[in-house]
């Protein structure tokens, strides 16, 4: 055994979870292990030990791509002057239903 | 000056003051970060230094139903200690260096996991009085401006709301039990309490405002409340339901104030609780050496694991090629 | 006491003395994420183990309560398994026991499923939910553990050889058991050997282990109440507090 792996710390996994069916998964924190396999198996033993769970997605930590924060006014803001996209932007007569 | 102009200390001062979240990417201050990084750690050390007490009596559990809650209990601790080291990590360190840092002895865990578990009764004052202190800590970290810390803190808020009562349930059978079941109950108590009043540590407030880290966390909003404000409010819900269990708490200083509607309690001894925390508590060498000993006889298996993936990962490829 | 109070004692004692052995591990696996995976697994076990000896309980007849069956009888009155009372000894002894044991628990209450005792029909429904994924758990790390470093390889194919001794037992056979069979009752572990070796050969292979030989007179006696030496000493450690407050509640 190479003094290298001796040393090295499990991979971090992100991990996903289905609350109940007709929800998505939503992340719920992360966890070490060695692979894949033992990734899912760990993920269902720390975060759903009281039935959080129906279904388990689980992402190398390193696989994550995001923005950085030096992008974010680029990315974020430019979305925030445009109001009409909402549906509180438009004037509707309060006698008006199903709309 | 506009949004956009603000320096990075001033945007992150701008998020805490209008009680929004950082989250991890965020540019935050370096010291905000290690503040952080230190209280985590010592929060996640304190989970899992703290299955040993409890996990002391897992074996000897006087019922079975006894039994499976205090299974359940400490298995919760480790679940928690691992929300919290993933909530760590995401400040940019390793797990492995947090643990490593723990087992050196340069970071610390709570002291009240330095006392030892005599009697089956420490299993209940330890979920009454230790655990209900550490939620009366926790629930304004829910609201902490650091994301990963707060959404942690809810989970695990939640979860822990089953020991303390776990706790006051064994404590109430004992003492509502055989006379040798209710003076292991008050024993347990008398020995309990004071570590419980340490918990919150050392005054921070009126005269000792300027002492420890309070002001800082506080202005981050890492911290909500000072330690005695939290300490007065653990002492007022104790006290009633110290009463209910039929067990008295070892203060004759114990009175309600009529005034303010707190009750006062007695000088709490600050030599005691500093000398546990510099590592000459009953328990602090036992615990080290325990959690060390689990991790160094481990080594071999999380190796072999590694090991494994490794071919595993090499097998595919060479298939694939 | 009639038969199916024994069958019910003999499972049930089994579920309650490898929990109180996988126990033993929490704070002490070797990683976080395995204190609690053990710990999910002993508490699988101990809801089993007490939903059967509340049953032993009533088909005694005598008013025994899971307590007292766990806690108020002596060495000679427990029926489980030599394998599950096996100390944990290391990771690999423990994996090994796990492989063995599960393997055969699963195959065992895949059968019961069918019972003509509602009882056992329904613990079983429940608990091959749960031994599948006890298995997995050890099919998992005696793989990992097999293939993966030379040290892993020679404690793991170590932790075979100091368990297979107890496998035999595992798969005996008594007019008790036989008894139980013929009306539906229990399920015939002498038949459950080619599934067991089926399994447990394909995770060796996969693992690069190497199946022990059978012992030619292999231990047992278990079931009728003859146990390991080390045996005394859980019993003693699991008991002494109950046993010290005569007729407390708790």
């Amino acid at each position: 055994m190479s003094e290298d792996v001796a040393q090295r710390e499990w991979p971090l996994w992100e991990v996903f979870i289905r609350s109940r069916r007709g929800l998505s998964h939503q992340h719920v924190g992360s966890l070490h292990a060695p692979d894949a396999e033992m990734a899912l198996r760990n993920a269902r033993d720390v975060y759903t030990r009281r039935s959080e769970g129906v279904s388990i997605w689980v992402v190398p930590a390193a696989a994550v791509v995001a923005t950085s924060p030096d992008e974010k006014d680029s990315f974020f803001d430019p979305a925030a002057d445009k109001a009409y996209r909402h549906p509180t932007f438009y004037d509707v007569p309060a006698e008006v239903q199903h709309l | 000056m506009t949004q956009d102009q603000r320096t990075a200390p001033d945007r992150f001062q701008t998020l805490v003051d209008n009680d929004e979240r950082i989250e991890p990417r965020d540019e935050m201050p370096d010291a905000y970060r290690k503040t952080l990084i230190r209280q985590i750690a010592q929060h996640a050390h304190s989970e899992i230094i703290g299955m040993q007490p409890e996990g002391n009596w897992i074996s000897r559990a006087p019922s079975l139903r006894r039994k499976a809650i205090l299974m359940a209990k400490v298995q919760d601790e480790a679940g928690h200690g691992l929300y919290l080291y993933s909530a760590a990590e995401t400040l940019g360190v390793d797990r492995s260096e947090l643990l490593d840092l723990l087992h050196a002895g340069r970071q610390r865990y709570s002291s009240i996991f330095n006392y030892p578990t005599l009697t089956w009764a420490d299993m209940g004052a330890i979920g009454w009085l230790v655990d209900g202190a550490a939620i009366v800590n926790q629930i304004p970290i829910t609201r902490c401006s650091y994301g990963p810390y707060a959404r942690a803190m809810v989970r695990i808020c939640k979860e822990e709301s089953f020991h303390q009562r776990q706790g006051f349930e064994i404590l109430h059978t004992l003492s509502h039990g055989t006379p040798e079941q209710h003076a292991m109950a008050q024993d347990a108590v008398d020995r309990w309490w004071w570590p419980s009043l340490m918990m919150f540590g050392p005054p921070d407030s009126g005269a000792d405002q300027s002492k420890g880290h309070t002001a800082q966390s506080m202005a981050w909003k890492i911290k909500r409340f000072s330690n005695d404000e939290l300490r007065q409010k653990f002492v007022d819900m104790s006290v009633p339901q110290a009463g209910v269990l039929g067990l008295t708490l070892p203060d004759p200083d114990l009175h309600l104030d009529d005034e303010t509607g707190h009750y006062r309690f007695g000088e709490i001894d600050w030599s005691e609780f500093f000398s546990v925390l510099k590592g000459n508590g009953p328990c602090n060498a036992a615990r080290m050496q325990h959690r060390r000993a689990a991790h160094n006889d481990g080594a071999w298996v999380r190796e072999a694991a590694t090991a494994y993936a490794e071919k595993t990962r090499a097998r595919t490829a060479a298939g694939a090629a | 006491m009639s038969a199916v109070a024994t069958y019910a004692l003999r499972l049930g004692d089994d579920a309650l003395v490898l929990s109180q052995r996988l126990g033993g591990w929490i704070t002490r696996a070797p990683q976080l994420e395995e204190d609690v995976a053990l710990g999910n697994i002993g508490l699988d076990l101990l809801g089993q183990a007490r939903t059967l000896l509340t049953y032993a309980g009533e088909a005694q007849g005598a008013g025994r309560t899971e307590d007292d069956l766990a806690f108020l009888r002596d060495e000679r009155e427990f029926l489980n398994l030599h394998i599950v009372e096996h100390p944990n000894e290391d990771f690999a002894v423990t994996m090994a026991r796990q492989l063995f044991f599960s393997t055969w628990q699963l195959a065992l209450h895949q059968r019961l499923v069918a019972s003509t005792d509602e009882m056992f029909a329904g613990v079983a429904g429940k608990a091959v939910k749960e031994i599948a994924y006890h298995r997995d758990h050890a099919d998992q790390w005696v793989r990992r553990l097999g293939d993966g470093t030379e040290e892993s390889h020679h404690r793991m194919q170590a932790g075979l050889e100091r368990m297979w001794p107890y496998v035999a037992e595992m798969f005996a056979v008594d007019d008790l058991e036989r008894a139980l069979v013929e009306e539906g009752v229990a399920a015939d572990v002498s038949e459950l050997r080619g599934e067991w070796d089926q399994h447990v050969d394909a995770v060796l292979r996969e693992a690069t282990l190497t199946r022990p030989d059978d012992l030619a007179t292999p231990p047992g006696g278990g079931r009728r109440g003859v146990h390991t030496e080390p045996f005394g000493y859980l019993l003693a450690e699991m008991q002494h507090l109950h046993r010290s407050h005569p007729g407390a509640t708790w």
